[in-house]
């Protein structure tokens, strides 16, 4: 996968890569990295069999929107402590886990207060970015960073490096125009080119956001305005993967050396593009709600391997 | 309507009624009712709710002094931000309205600052 070209991305997902999503559609994504070029390698207990403990694995999570009640998950609180349980009972323990975003669904205090309970069940450090729905508290984004926005610039955007790997987190989700998507500004892209600048082009890169920063469905605003800048100064790298939440659902493409994976929620799914009236919480039948819902795992091995994601349901 | 229900009053002051004239106010008072319903009527029209992430309608012509209220049917937050940065809601959480009161004339596009593909317009005459 390394070395596939643009017209790769006609192919599409393999028919194996394809029911690997499916069966681990809903809980999270695991996701290793090796060489620096993410894939999906199957099962977690499969690929934990396959790939013993040489690299590093990460968690993505995303969307869990605590603090939803409404009919598409009454009890959305409930539903990422069952995920946070599959994060403590994993074989292979993560390294830390990536959260992409709505990680409340109103801003409020307690909701805030419930997710560093929660996620700090899982006794791993967590980095974050914001969605929509962690800047509408009065002072419109002041309660998230001062809770999460400790050593980063903005809104809340920051770079570290992990294991070789360079993580960058982008806030996409500010100061959005009317009739526009996802929005990273002059500022944040000024800042991201001065991040990469001193990179060499072998160093892989993982790259996350809240809303999707190729422009996915433009009709649900699904996309990021200016997501095409960031994602010019991140060509020259040998192995991208942009990691996003925001739209509930699994969705992977390969351009070239960037892979794009968006991870489940937790709490609720929404429709496929175009597929509904509106992207708004999708009711479906109380049984199969946790096949819709999950966590995504990355395993990163060392040397010049793909990078591996693993997509897993609560169900 | 107000005015009309002034006339009315006025004629009912004015004259003495005999049997048809007074089943004849009668039929005027329940006329006079009936408008007078349609005015509050055409005063719920000032609301734009929220539905499926679209502003219905999503066009509304008001008079100079109106005040237009917005009301969030859906189960994921939405709010009203005007492009000039006149008016700006906070969040609307499911059955949560914001009201604004235009006095000037002049056309207002808003968005949500949430999901900004989600546009509506205010024109003030």
């Amino acid at each position: 996968m390394a070395n596939e070209g643009p017209d790769d991305r006609k192919k599409g997902l393999g028919r194996r890569e394809v029911l690997e999503c499916m069966v681990w559609a809903g809980t999270g994504v695991l996701w290793t990295i090796t060489g620096g070029v993410p894939h999906s390698v199957g099962l977690i207990g499969e690929a934990a069999a396959a790939e013993p403990a040489k690299g590093f694995t990460f968690l993505q999570m995303s969307d869990s929107h605590i603090g939803f009640d409404k009919a598409a998950n009454p009890d959305a609180l409930g539903t990422l402590r069952e995920a946070v349980a599959k994060v403590k009972s994993m074989p292979t323990k993560p390294t830390f886990i990536i959260h992409t975003g709505d990680i409340t669904h109103l801003s409020k205090p307690a909701e805030f207060d419930n997710a560093d309970k929660v996620f700090g069940e899982t006794g791993l450090q967590t980095h974050w970015v914001p969605g929509e729905h962690d800047i509408i508290d009065e002072e419109r984004g002041k309660a998230y960073l001062e809770r999460y926005g400790k050593g980063s610039k903005g809104a809340g955007w920051y770079s570290f490096d992990d294991h070789g790997v360079h993580f960058i987190g982008l806030v996409n989700v500010v100061d959005l125009k009317g009739g526009g998507l996802g929005n990273l500004g002059a500022e944040q892209l000024a800042w991201l080119e001065a991040d990469l600048k001193d990179k060499s082009a072998s160093t892989p890169i993982v790259v996350f956001s809240h809303i999707p920063l190729y422009v996915l469905y433009k009709d649900w605003g699904w996309g990021t305005e200016d997501g095409q800048r960031a994602l010019d100064l991140l060509k020259r790298f040998g192995s991208v993967t942009v990691l996003n939440g925001h739209i509930h659902q699994l969705a992977q493409k390969v351009e070239g050396n960037m892979t794009f994976h968006t991870a489940l929620s937790t709490a609720f799914p929404q429709p496929a593009p175009g597929s509904a009236p509106s992207p708004g919480p999708m009711v479906v039948p109380a049984d199969q709600l946790r096949t819709k819902l999950g966590l995504s795992t990355v395993t990163v091995m060392q040397g010049n391997k793909p990078l591996a994601i693993i997509d897993k349901t609560l169900a | 309507m107000q005015t009309l229900m002034n006339q009315f009053r006025l004629a009912i002051a004015r004259f003495t009624p005999g049997r048809a004239v007074v089943a004849a106010m009668l039929l005027g008072l329940v006329a006079g009712a009936l408008l007078a319903f349609g005015a509050v009527a055409a005063q719920e029209e000032n609301v734009v709710t929220i539905d499926n992430f679209t502003f219905t309608a999503p066009e509304l012509t008001v008079a100079v002094g109106t005040t237009v209220k917005w009301v969030n049917h859906d189960d994921i937050p939405h709010n009203v931000v005007n492009k000039d940065k006149l008016f700006r809601s906070k969040a609307l959480d499911t059955d949560d309205s914001y009201s604004f009161t235009f006095a000037s004339a002049g056309t207002y596009d808003y968005f949500c600052g949430l999901h900004p593909h989600m546009q509506g317009k205010i024109i003030v005459k």
